[in-house]
């Protein structure tokens, strides 16, 4: 027994110097700043090395998958050990956990930062419809369209590249396909890609002037098959695509849908070479979908005070820019923009700006109240898309069959409708 | 002679709990997570992702992929094996060059062969320069589903054949060689002596090897999810699906217990249909 318990200890203290390896240079003591935004090495490096460089404490960033987020949540309550004080991250992953009670309210953080001018709509937006602030904006994003001057000379007779519609997104990746045999529209379905926000935030408002209660609608009928039609100019390696900045960087899409930050390495590198404009508009109007990433304290705070205290420095006019300038995020303060702003992060702030502007505007929010069932939410819309557009199934069918699985989902989380669709008594119900 | 006995138990003891603790519990867990749903024990998750538009795709996929590769494999091995008796000098060097693709991730090997078989790869480099093609070709999407299934069958037999070939290796060393002399004798040829002599011998290793190279097919993932990404779904990949993205753990856990069931299927027929008699164990 005795050799057993050698080779347990021994093993123990493999475990225990490779977890003090693990965790580099941190310390203890360290605030530990999570986030599910700006995970890429450069990103995360620029977070620490300037962001973060005038911050007073010591602050331990770590990123991990916006999935990861509410498991290490529960893991950390079920093991009864708290390391995260601070949480970066989207609206909707910082919903779940709101709703699961892993966050501290952080009204009195929200009046203290009133005077800073942090647009009021998305301020509302950080209490969940609830009566408690749960999070304080951090940065802002949208989606946009970017497309290689190559392509400019194809746009339709009469189009206007900043009122585009879809029918006219059509007609351009036709007219490309007849000139250069190539399908070089591009999408961003693959598995690390955003498709779903297209049809939830863009595709469905726009068409239908809803997103759940519209779900199944005759518009929503005509809706895919008018997008199964301008799926035909669109590049086949789409159901591959992640990040559109590549394929738009490579030349194998000439015309591209994502999110503004995933093309922004594109129009960084040659802005010369590519346009950002909004995404388009169909018969209800254009669909347009803010992105929020927020900051929130963990219910469980090892260091409650040093958090607050990181969210006020991070809000501060100075920071918000500084960010912007380092990441591909925009300021969610009524802040100008520098005049020295690369060029390539000003088209991408310009298009969105157009998009938030347009007298035809449907603002979505992200799905609101669905905790941990966002994700089938979002593959509601994916298995529709698969069905109809990728499968060739009849859309009534495909839509009957899809609505039914929307349903369960807003029943089992009794998620009332958010915008665009109306507000509703109860779960949100498809008509 | 009291303790000597129990020694060998206790030496086998820390094995036995360590196994227990991390692999039988969380298989209890998997199992009890796989038929737990709405609060109460039922089938409802198996129900949920036999009712998804994947799942008839996900199990045909994985089959596709293992009745070509597991049979290929083993073929490919069994030569490649043979051959290796013959080579006198510089075998232990043909033997490591063969090994290379067993130490590199699987993830890796899924990237290497994106890398050469995407739209600007090295496969339509050469196809161009040499005037088969006039642009850019496209292998691995949803409108050329064979193309995509040859393309995961290659990786697959470059990544893990040579699990396949060690096994028989080590087999093929340890046959003795008096039943080969034996059959010259009696003027076999080699074919009949492969077939007649050698093969029969090699069965337990054969059995070891299919073996484990059924299970480990029935869990590709990362070659897979590189090359094909949604375009190709597979048991595994599905599990990970509901688990991270759909967040749906009792889906996840219930694809985990259908990869478990045919697994263990799969090693029952082997343990049957390659039956290895008492006298050669």
């Amino acid at each position: 027994m005795r050799k057993i318990s050698h080779v347990l200890s021994g093993a123990l203290l493999a475990v225990g110097i490779a977890g003090g390896l693990a965790g580099g240079a941190a310390r203890a003591d360290d605030l530990v700043f999570m986030s599910t935004q700006l995970r890429p090495v450069e990103e995360a490096q620029k977070v620490r090395d300037v962001i973060l460089k005038d911050f007073a404490g010591h602050v331990n960033f770590v990123v991990d998958q916006p999935q990861q987020l509410l498991v290490r949540f529960r893991a950390e309550q079920q093991g009864g050990s708290h390391t995260i004080s601070l949480v970066g991250a989207l609206h909707g992953e910082l919903e779940p956990l709101a709703s699961g009670n892993f966050l501290m309210p952080v009204d009195d953080l929200a009046a203290q930062l009133s005077g800073r001018g942090i647009l009021p709509k998305l301020m509302t937006l950080g209490r969940f419809g609830g009566e408690h602030q749960m999070y304080i904006p951090w940065m802002q994003a949208s989606y946009i369209m970017v497309a290689n001057k190559q392509a400019l000379p194809f746009l339709p007779a009469g189009a206007d590249i900043n009122k585009l519609t879809y029918d006219q997104l059509a007609a351009w990746g036709k007219a490309i396909q007849d000139k250069t045999g190539k399908r070089l529209l591009g999408f961003p379905a693959g598995p690390q890609g955003l498709m779903h926000r297209f049809f939830e935030g863009y595709l469905y408002p726009s068409f239908t002037g809803g997103v759940v209660t519209t779900f199944r609608s005759p518009d929503a009928v005509s809706m895919w098959t008018q997008f199964r039609g301008l799926w035909k100019y669109v590049n086949p390696n789409s159901t591959s695509y992640g990040f559109m900045q590549e394929p738009l960087l490579s030349g194998d899409v000439w015309i591209a849908f994502d999110h503004e930050a995933r093309m922004l390495d594109a129009l960084r590198k040659r802005p010369d070479d590519f346009v950002a404009f909004p995404p388009p508009a169909g018969p209800h109007g254009a669909g347009f979908m803010p992105v929020i990433a927020g900051l929130a304290i963990s219910l469980d705070a090892p260091d409650a005070a040093g958090a607050k205290a990181l969210i006020e420095y991070l809000l501060r006019p100075e920071t918000q820019i500084l960010t912007a300038r380092s990441t591909s995020f925009l300021p969610v303060l009524k802040v100008g923009l520098p005049a020295d702003l690369d060029p390539g992060l000003r088209m991408a702030a310009d298009a969105i700006q157009q998009a938030q502007a347009a007298p035809d505007a449907i603002a979505s929010v992200l799905p609101i109240g669905l905790g941990d069932k966002s994700g089938e939410f979002d593959k509601v819309f994916l298995d529709t898309f698969q069905l109809i557009v990728l499968r060739g199934a009849k859309p009534e069918d495909a839509l009957a069959r899809e609505a039914a699985q929307l349903q369960q989902v807003l029943d089992q989380t009794q998620a009332p409708c958010w915008s665009p669709d109306p507000s509703s008594q109860g779960a949100c119900k498809v008509k | 002679m009291q303790t000597t006995r129990h020694i060998p138990y206790l030496l086998i003891a820390p094995s036995v709990v360590f196994l227990a603790l991390l692999i039988g519990w969380p298989l209890v867990q998997t199992v009890a997570l796989a038929f737990w749903s709405d609060g109460a024990w039922s089938i409802g998750n198996f129900r949920r992702i036999a009712d998804d538009l994947n799942f008839n795709d996900a199990i045909i996929n994985t089959f596709k992929v293992v009745v070509v590769v597991v049979p290929l494999q083993l073929a490919v091995a069994l030569g490649m094996a043979m051959m290796l008796r013959h080579i006198r000098f510089g075998r232990d060097i043909v033997l490591w060059i063969w090994s290379i693709p067993l130490g590199i991730s699987d993830l890796a090997a899924g990237l290497v062969w994106l890398a050469i078989l995407n739209d600007r790869g090295y496969l339509n480099t050469i196809l161009y320069n040499i005037g088969l093609i006039s642009g850019p070709e496209s292998w691995l999407t949803y409108e050329t589903p064979a193309a995509l299934w040859a393309a995961i069958v290659l990786a697959e037999l470059w990544r893990a054949t040579a699990i396949v070939l060690v096994i028989l290796v080590a087999g093929i060393q340890v046959l003795p060689k008096e039943y080969g002399e034996a059959a010259d004798v009696f003027g076999a040829t080699p074919w009949q002596r492969f077939l007649r002599v050698t093969l029969p011998l090699l069965k337990p290793s054969i059995q070891s090897a299919v073996m484990l190279r059924t299970v480990l097919a029935l869990e590709m993932f990362a070659i897979v999810l590189s090359l094909g990404g949604r375009n190709f779904p597979v048991l595994v990949s599905e599990a990970f699906n509901w688990q991270y993205t759909n967040q749906d753990y009792g889906a996840a856990a219930a694809y985990a217990v259908i990869v478990m069931l045919v697994s263990l299927f799969a090693t029952l027929l082997y343990l049957r249909v390659l039956r290895v008699p008492q006298e050669q164990r």
